[in-house]
């Protein structure tokens, strides 16, 4: 198909009209990244402490890949996404004390404790998870496009992977079975280059854009830097794959500024400590965004402090809850294993009582 | 009572609950216009449509996965593997998804879904297309693991597994599909999952099964009927939910027992139970308690060999033998 050769990618422009985007839309994009940079420090605080255990996977970097892909979505619409997806997760509308709950593996977290950092859920805001196993979420979502379709409602699902996934059978698999049935189901990639310690340009000789070609799925590479450019390209996605456009594929540009996770090293074998910096000053999301509200008089450096007092006041507020939060009941051990429990015979066999 | 084939009892049950709630929709590859690989789904695509009766690429991970997003969301699909040996290729979906999606998300998400197909051995298939599955399921807590061995019970209990609220791997056996028999004619003729059946009544030695070995089983009882011995045939019918309360009267009763499975024996069904009756019925046995396997081998091609491989009745009654010391 001709237009999945969309090359250019879009952003880099200078003006909030440029992207047709208003400005209390601009606003609330900065807010909203603030907080998700809050939120993580919070986690990676936290984490360092040893409130938070297992594996912990941050967003830092990556802040305006999320905000600008998920905030033009509606409530009705499934997202679901890989284990990194705490700020996705409040994107979609699950409050950041829950999301916090679940990181301290506390009784009022989002999935009760049983989940932790990869397993975020709420059926309520259609956030159908973080998935720990690279591309197994694809056909879920996939799933969820034919629940759409099957029930004739007009839901977007946007599934978000990593770039690592597109190598995955699971990735392929999906996006032939939503391109056969034309699923209302946009596949975005966060491309943050690298695959735990693997760069992308090593495991594959394709570029990621063209990742869904031979499925017939239109790709398009967009600026995950660049919160306006990946709102705008989402919003549009977002009506035309309601209005009947079929499945898409988006290469979500961005890069994170911390390692694969909390245990792994930002920088060294596999990325230099100058790429890594270079990126900080010259592609944080939020610091993009700054200098466009600064030079278009939208915002000052008072209204941005006050701004980033209010999203560090939800962060603290997150952990100051989850640390009120209690443990899991240990009764909570044999529950919702089992959506019904048959009237008859054993479902469970490790001879315990419960 | 009509006398049906376990095949159309299962078309009649599939038919029974799609009539009953719009939001079961069967999916697999040639399950329509082709009527099924095994012609199970026969006459179905006329009736309800290509929306609900789905052919599929052949893709079983990405098919399988697309119907736990879709039991996610709220619908009942009804995967069918043309085997179970391709359904290897979906195992991930099966067990780090259906199965543990409602403890991960603390019960906000049900997996109401069935994967259903032939399991075991059928003839000269060889090792890929030949081998028991049920322990692979039915080893993951959350998967819930039915074994019909009777056209009956392929209906009824068919009828169940759609209407749980939990991941059902359903295993039919490939050899049974031309199997007769009675099947009430109630359209709302359901067996709970969880309840063993006693096929035969026999006081002397239990033959514990499930499946397609219930036949070998039932052979077995005919061999030690003409020397005898009486055995008891319980059919567990499902795997989990277990039925131990049927296994541990049949215990009590006998006093001696063989467990025969098609699969194979290192941490197969019957390991599991024999583990179970020694922990909880250990008073009640006369005799250590026996299993009858197939092969711990990769099924071979040649005739003789792969009879060689299978168990069948004479390895049953050595065994029943055996555990009566005769």
């Amino acid at each position: 198909m001709a237009e999945t050769k969309t090359k250019k990618k879009a952003g880099k422009k200078d003006s909030l009209e440029a992207y047709g985007v208003s400005a209390e839309v601009a606003l609330d994009l900065m807010r909203d990244m603030l907080l998700y940079r809050r939120f993580e420090e919070k986690a990676e605080e936290a984490y360092a402490i040893g409130k938070i255990g297992g594996f912990c996977h941050l967003h830092i970097g990556q802040e305006g890949a999320c905000a600008g892909s998920i905030s033009p979505l509606r409530d009705d619409d499934y997202v679901v996404s890989s284990y990194r997806s705490h700020t996705q997760a409040i994107a979609k509308g699950i409050t950041p004390n829950a999301v916090m709950a679940e990181l301290y593996g506390r009784a009022d977290g989002a999935a009760g404790g049983k989940g932790g950092s990869m397993h975020m859920f709420s059926a309520e805001r259609r956030f159908m998870g973080g998935h720990g196993i690279v591309g197994g979420q694809v056909p879920l979502a996939t799933g969820y496009g034919w629940k759409s379709k099957y029930k004739n409602e007009d839901s977007v699902t946007v599934c978000f992977m990593g770039d690592a996934a597109v190598n995955q059978g699971a990735f392929h698999e999906s996006l032939n079975l939503a391109a056969v049935w034309q699923l209302p189901v946009i596949y975005v990639v966060e491309n943050n280059e690298y695959g735990m310690g693997t760069a992308f340009s090593r495991v594959s000789t394709t570029d990621m854009q063209d990742k869904s070609a031979s499925h017939g799925i239109p790709g398009i590479s967009v600026d995950g830097q660049d919160v306006l450019a990946t709102y705008q390209l989402f919003k549009k996605l977002a009506a035309d794959v309601r209005d009947g456009a079929g499945p898409q594929f988006v290469n979500l540009e961005t890069y994170r500024f911390r390692g694969h996770s909390m245990s792994d090293p930002v920088s060294g074998t596999y990325r230099s400590t100058e790429e890594v910096d270079r990126h900080k000053k010259e592609e944080d999301p939020i610091a993009l965004l700054r200098e466009k509200l600064f030079a278009g008089g939208h915002l000052d450096q008072k209204g941005l402090e006050e701004m980033n007092n209010e999203a560090r006041r939800i962060a603290q507020e997150a952990a100051d809850f989850a640390d009120a939060s209690p443990a899991p009941d240990p009764e909570a051990l044999y529950k919702n294993v089992w959506a019904e429990e048959n009237e008859h015979g054993r479902l469970f066999f490790d001879g315990r009582s419960r | 009572m009509a006398v049906m084939t376990y095949r159309e009892a299962l078309n009649a049950a599939l038919r029974e609950e799609m009539e009953l709630d719009p939001d079961v929709f069967l999916m697999g590859e040639e399950v329509a216009e082709y009527d099924g690989a095994y012609k199970v789904s026969k006459g179905l695509l006329d009736e309800f449509g290509e929306q609900r009766i789905v052919d599929s690429p052949i893709s079983e991970l990405g098919f399988a996965g697309l119907g736990v997003g879709a039991a996610m969301a709220g619908l009942r699909p009804v995967i069918e593997f043309m085997t179970f040996n391709f359904a290897f290729l979906a195992l991930d979906q099966v067990i780090n998804n259906a199965a543990k999606l409602h403890y991960m998300s603390d019960g906000q998400f049900d997996c109401p879904i069935v994967f259903r197909g032939p399991t075991g051995a059928a003839l000269q298939l060889s090792a890929q297309h030949s081998q028991a599955c049920e322990t692979y399921y039915s080893h993951a807590p959350g998967c819930k693991v039915v074994t019909p061995g009777t056209p009956a019970d392929a209906k009824g209990l068919l009828k169940a597994a759609i209407r749980d609220d939990d991941p059902v791997a359903f295993m039919e056996g490939e050899l049974l599909y031309n199997v007769k028999g009675e099947v009430p004619d109630d359209d709302d003729f359901v067996i709970p999952l969880g309840v063993a059946d006693l096929k035969r009544e026999g006081s002397d030695v239990s033959i514990i099964t499930h499946g397609k070995m219930i036949h070998v089983a039932l052979q077995a009882a005919g061999k030690l009927e003409k020397e005898g011995i009486e055995a008891d045939v319980l059919d567990l019918r499902t795997i989990r939910p277990l039925d131990m309360d049927a296994i541990l009267a049949t215990v009590a009763k006998t006093n001696r027992v063989v467990y025969l499975e098609e699969g194979w024996p290192y941490a197969g069904t019957g390991a599991q139970i024999v583990s179970m009756i020694q922990d909880e019925a250990f008073d009640h046995l006369d005799a250590p308690v026996k299993r009858v396997t197939q092969a711990d081998i990769p099924m071979p091609y040649a005739k003789n060999l792969e009879n060689l491989a299978k168990p069948n009745a004479n390895s049953v009654v050595e065994a029943c033998n055996q555990v009566m010391y005769r």
